[in-house]
């Protein structure tokens, strides 16, 4: 089956990093004109909107002058706009939208028009996780790590090394926040945020957006930038509360998402050139190569400690830097997918050798979700 | 002026005392906290497939089935995984680091929890090490806590 959509635009809002002078609705709209502009389109094509509350679809497409005849709102963390995007195909496919925008912006650390955390104190983590001090994502996704370590031999310097790895990349890229390069030594002396996690093993908090507009396959050609084809999806969720994970050493989500994704697409993990995996925090990619079958069991760690993943290794991943070294407002997926379209285009910073096949892995919440695409530069 | 004094805990809010948050029970889970409160820790199983299951719920999350009963769990727990949390959350900044745990029950479920009568170091925790509920009061809530079998 020849695939149902492309990506015809995708971009970032102007800057990331601290944008104290953007609301989040601002973001929003920056990173939408951007990608509209980036397509060659205008706002007017755009018939169909996709994003994540709060300011949600019918803010986003009300400030930007879009009525819209298809909507998704659909919003489960960060890997959020992945789903968008599947949702999106299948829409398309339907005959419900032809021309659909996705949307993601966040004021992460500026906080500016933000929707404040709040969990009730009668919701499941309310009453189940929350009076034990949880304190967002540092308290929570992390927990797994440990209960990884000790069945499978991960060491405290191969998790460390992933924060090294993709500094690498991020010090080819002139939009990362953190570029300097740094040692296992230098992310372990960094002040303990949750043991075993060190600072330089957390995301960035910033802010930042980015869009992509998403339509028919058959319109190929007809825009500014070369088609980035989605030729395979996949989603699903697990637990809401880290507590309820089936096994603390794997995520069933990423798992099915994967294979989801990859059946669809028709190809093995051998065709894929470049990756993103979403990585808040670093055993996340860790998690993320094992469960997208890229290798064995308990390998993830000796095979990013051993160079495969970084500069000049045989599996480029997280070339943008990563949420760990590049930007993370929170929802950090989309970023992973317009740096998978920037590598397809041939158009990336850390430009890698022709990836026909690139594969983005999202995740939403502590392990609760999974969006994975499967991008390529032709049909198939 | 008047200062607010309604309810048990003056100048609490709801969900919270001394800033450490505060279960609101709900209907499905005030069995829970019933048994926490008599000193017990209650959980749930499934009277068709027998598998028991936590968080409280009316619906057995490995069968689908509704005929579903309350018991009294042993109590005994070992510990799956923990991070020390060096970013306390609100009303935790007084206590240092602290092990934000989640615990394995001898009957199947895990459940999140903080440990007592143990250090908060690494060295002190060890995965697997055997644990017993014990429980603490916080406001009119009685919280499952576990403790290293040994200590007791």
């Amino acid at each position: 089956m020849s695939p149902a959509v492309i990506i015809a635009g995708a971009a970032e809002t102007d800057q990331v990093g601290k944008l104290p002078g953007h609301s989040t609705l601002t973001l929003h709209m920056e990173a939408a004109l951007n990608a509209v502009r980036d397509a060659g389109l205008s706002l007017r094509d755009i018939d169909g909107i996709a994003t994540v509350s709060a300011p949600g679809p019918v803010q986003v497409a009300h400030a930007l002058g879009i009525v819209p005849r298809w909507i998704d709102g659909t919003g489960v963390g960060g890997t959020s706009f992945l789903l968008h995007v599947r949702h999106a195909a299948a829409a398309i496919q339907a005959g419900y939208a032809r021309t659909v925008l996705v949307t993601h912006g966040e004021s992460g650390r500026s906080r500016v028009g933000a929707a404040p955390f709040r969990i009730p104190p009668s919701s499941p983590a309310g009453q189940f996780e929350m009076p034990y001090g949880t304190f967002g994502p540092t308290t929570t996704f992390t927990i797994t790590a440990l209960r990884y370590m000790k069945d499978f031999g991960l060491t405290h310097e191969q998790l460390a090394y992933v924060a090294v790895a993709q500094r690498r990349w991020a010090a080819k890229n002139p939009r990362a926040a953190y570029r300097d390069p740094i040692t296992i030594d230098d992310v372990l002396a960094s002040r303990m945020i949750a043991y075993p996690f060190h600072l330089l093993e957390c995301c960035l908090v910033t802010d930042g957006g980015g869009a992509l507009v998403i339509t028919s396959a058959d319109r190929a050609g007809d825009f500014a930038k070369p088609a980035v084809y989605v030729l395979g999806t996949g989603e699903s969720a697990e637990a809401p509360m880290i507590s309820q994970l089936a096994d603390f050493t794997e995520s069933q989500a990423f798992r099915l998402a994967g294979q989801a994704a990859f059946a669809e697409a028709g190809v093995g993990v051998h065709d894929v050139r470049h990756l993103m995996i979403y990585d808040a925090f670093a055993h996340v990619p860790i998690y993320g190569l094992e469960a997208l079958g890229f290798v064995a069991k308990g390998e993830a760690g000796a095979f990013i400690a051993d160079g495969n993943t970084e500069p000049g290794g045989r599996l480029p991943l997280n070339t943008n830097g990563g949420g760990l070294s590049y930007t993370h407002t929170g929802m950090y997926g989309m970023f992973a997918i317009t740096e998978a379209v920037r590598q397809v285009r041939g158009e990336a910073a850390a430009q890698v050798e022709a990836p026909d096949i690139s594969v983005v892995l999202g995740n939403g919440g502590s392990f609760a979700t999974a969006g994975v695409l499967v991008l390529g530069r032709r049909p198939r | 002026m008047t200062v607010p004094t309604s309810g048990p805990i003056s100048g609490s809010s709801p969900g919270s005392i001394s800033g450490k948050p505060v279960p609101v029970p709900t209907p499905e889970t005030q069995p829970f906290w019933d048994g926490c409160a008599a000193g017990e820790l209650r959980i749930q199983r499934c009277l068709d497939c027998t598998k028991a299951f936590f968080y409280p719920r009316p619906v057995c999350p490995a069968c689908g089935s509704v005929n579903v009963e309350w018991f009294t769990a042993s109590g005994r727990a070992t510990l799956y995984s923990y991070v020390i949390n060096h970013r306390p959350a609100p009303g935790f900044g007084d206590d240092g680091p602290y092990a934000i745990a989640v615990v394995q029950l001898a009957e199947g479920p895990r459940m999140m929890t903080n440990l007592k009568g143990v250090a908060s170091a690494p060295e002190d925790l060890t995965l697997d090490m055997p644990l017993r509920v014990t429980f603490e009061q916080r406001g009119d809530i009685y919280l499952p806590m576990f403790t290293p079998e040994a200590a007791s």
